[in-house]
């Protein structure tokens, strides 16, 4: 049943009753499976991908990589639940390599992120170091590209 | 006197009928926002790794021409893929032509085989090319009328009852575009069983053969015992591995056939183009997965166009190949060039007529899946509101 996973990763606005036709099932049965997923948190939730570059709004994305010291017993996991409580951190990743973990985090302006990385992240307690990049530029997210959206340029028919 | 250009047109020319979707694609073209299920070529673009291969190849200067059949890197590449993908062995050095799309191969391959007065088997409905190729090597086309309830495959009694001893070529054209049809082992074995004690050739246009919707994967008619020396396996890039603006195909046959293909093709065309010759070798070698990955695409696209054309009662048998399906419209009482028409000015849903591909296509519609499924639910709820007028 991770077709229903894929095509819904690939397009929410499938309804079951698409879904149901298109992997033979009824649409009884992909409801089931989705209420399921919902249930056992496969399924967190549904956005949706905007070019915020597009919209008029200015909005500050900057990847941060962190080196803190694991804890005794929870190693990395509490530390990361404290990076991810706050708002202006969307993504939380624990990485092999040179540092321990890497978040992204949103603002609305330089100094705002800036502060926040100084005010909040850098002086907890476990952190060692942390090392900030401001994204410039977005050119693909979440698998969509941003810049340069494919276009049917196909004629508007032939054989 | 006045010197007049046109009369010195040859007259077969002269005499092909225009295309049948002119007026409509005049129409459509003239018209804003669009939605077309009317195109017969993947919406997908040519991934990413084929496209560089290209790229890699004007980096490194390959511009010149190659050797008249094809890179001897790439005959072998297709001569692996066709022992790999359908069980056929060919000899890389005579008996596999790289080609100008498949459309120039059926054109050799026709050309090579068909003199003045032999008469070529046609199924039709099907794609455009057969009949005017036919009639410009001087051969006299003999259309064969597949029928709904058939599936839209071609039976055995259809083609002995066309067989003459005039018939010089049969053209196989399965998986088929416009209707979907397929022709499966058993189908084919029934047909071979026509052909055997005869001397008729096949031109088998296999372009579709990587997109079939069964459990068991395409079969070639080559592959039918007694037929192997008598076809000529036609193939591509185009739908496979959505390269279509490549132009790239090619044919595979026995020696005695491919030998003079390859001297029309060398005299019209030299050879391929190079830098899509380089794309090609690593389609062949890398792409077997982007095949899959656009098949279960086209698969899920597919089952939901046939149930939403069934419940909306336009009947449309289940297509098991290439991306179409083929609805009947004979319950709206009009002709498939007035539905289409006024589908495109009413609902601004541009299709193509089923008659389009042959007379026995009249009361259908070509309607191409090789569309997002978004696009796809948006043009089923415009012919939804169309046909209630009608039904």
């Amino acid at each position: 049943m991770h077709r229903i996973l894929e095509l819904l990763e690939n397009n929410s606005n499938l309804t079951p009753e698409d879904i149901a036709v298109m992997i033979d099932k009824t649409p009884e049965e992909v409801r089931e499976a989705i209420s399921q997923y919902e249930k056992e948190g496969v399924i967190v939730g549904k956005k949706t991908i905007i070019n915020w570059q597009k919209a008029d709004k200015d909005l500050v994305t900057a990847f941060i990589e962190v080196k803190c010291t694991p804890q005794y017993g929870r190693g990395f996991d509490q530390i990361a639940e404290r990076f991810y409580q706050y708002e202006q951190v969307k993504s939380v990743y624990l990485m092999s390599g040179a540092y321990d973990l890497a978040l992204i985090v949103e603002g609305n302006s330089l100094t705002e992120v800036a502060s926040f990385v100084s005010g909040k992240l850098a002086p907890m307690d476990t952190v060692i170091s942390t090392c900030t990049h401001f994204v410039l530029k977005k050119y693909k997210d979440n698998g969509v590209m941003l810049e340069t959206p494919p276009k049917d340029e196909r004629q508007v028919m032939a054989f | 006197m006045k010197f007049s250009p046109k009369k010195q047109i040859n007259s077969v020319v002269a005499n092909l009928p225009p295309s049948g979707i002119r007026k409509l694609f005049d129409i459509a073209s003239g018209m804003d926002g669009v939605i077309s299920l009317g195109i017969g070529e993947p919406d997908f673009i040519t991934p990413w790794h084929i496209r560089n291969a290209g790229i890699m190849s004007l980096e490194k200067g390959r511009t010149q021409y190659t050797s008249n059949a094809g890179l001897v890197e790439l005959k072998q590449e297709v001569a692996n893929y066709m022992k790999r993908r359908f069980d056929l062995s060919y000899e890389p050095n005579n008996q596999v032509l790289i080609t100008v799309g498949g459309s120039e191969a059926i054109d050799l391959a026709i050309r090579a085989i068909v003199e003045p007065g032999d008469e070529v088997l046609i199924p039709i409905p099907c794609f455009v090319c057969y009949d005017p190729i036919t009639r410009l090597a001087g051969g006299v086309p003999v259309l064969l009328e597949t029928k709904a309830e058939d599936n839209f495959k071609l039976t055995p009694e259809l083609l002995k009852k066309n067989v003459t001893d005039k018939t010089k070529a049969l053209i196989l054209p399965f998986p088929n575009n416009p209707t979907g049809a397929i022709m499966d082992r058993k189908d084919l074995e029934a047909i071979a069983e026509v052909l055997r004690d005869t001397n008729i050739m096949i031109i088998s246009d296999e372009i579709y053969a990587e997109l079939t919707y069964t459990d068991e994967r395409h079969v070639s008619i080559a592959e039918i015992d007694g037929m192997y020396d008598r076809t000529v396996v036609i193939n591509g890039f185009s739908k496979a591995y959505a390269m279509t603006g490549w132009r790239l195909g090619f044919a595979c046959g026995h020696p005695d056939v491919i030998g003079p293909m390859i001297k029309i093709h060398q005299y019209a065309i030299m050879c391929a183009p190079t830098t899509s010759q380089y794309a090609a070798i690593e389609a062949l070698r890398f792409g077997d997965k982007d095949i899959e990955d656009m098949k279960t695409e086209y698969n899920y696209r597919r089952k939901l166009i046939v149930n939403g054309f069934n419940k909306m009662g336009l009947d449309c048998f289940e297509p098991m190949g290439a991306f179409y399906c083929f609805p009947s419209i004979k319950r709206t009482g009009l002709s498939s060039e007035e539905f289409c028409e006024k589908l495109l000015l009413e609902e601004k849903i541009a299709l193509v007529p089923g008659v389009a591909f042959g007379r026995s296509g009249e009361g259908h519609l070509r309607v191409s899946y090789a569309y997002s499924v978004d696009h796809i639910k948006k043009a089923l709820e415009g012919v939804k509101r169309f046909i209630s007028k009608y039904i």
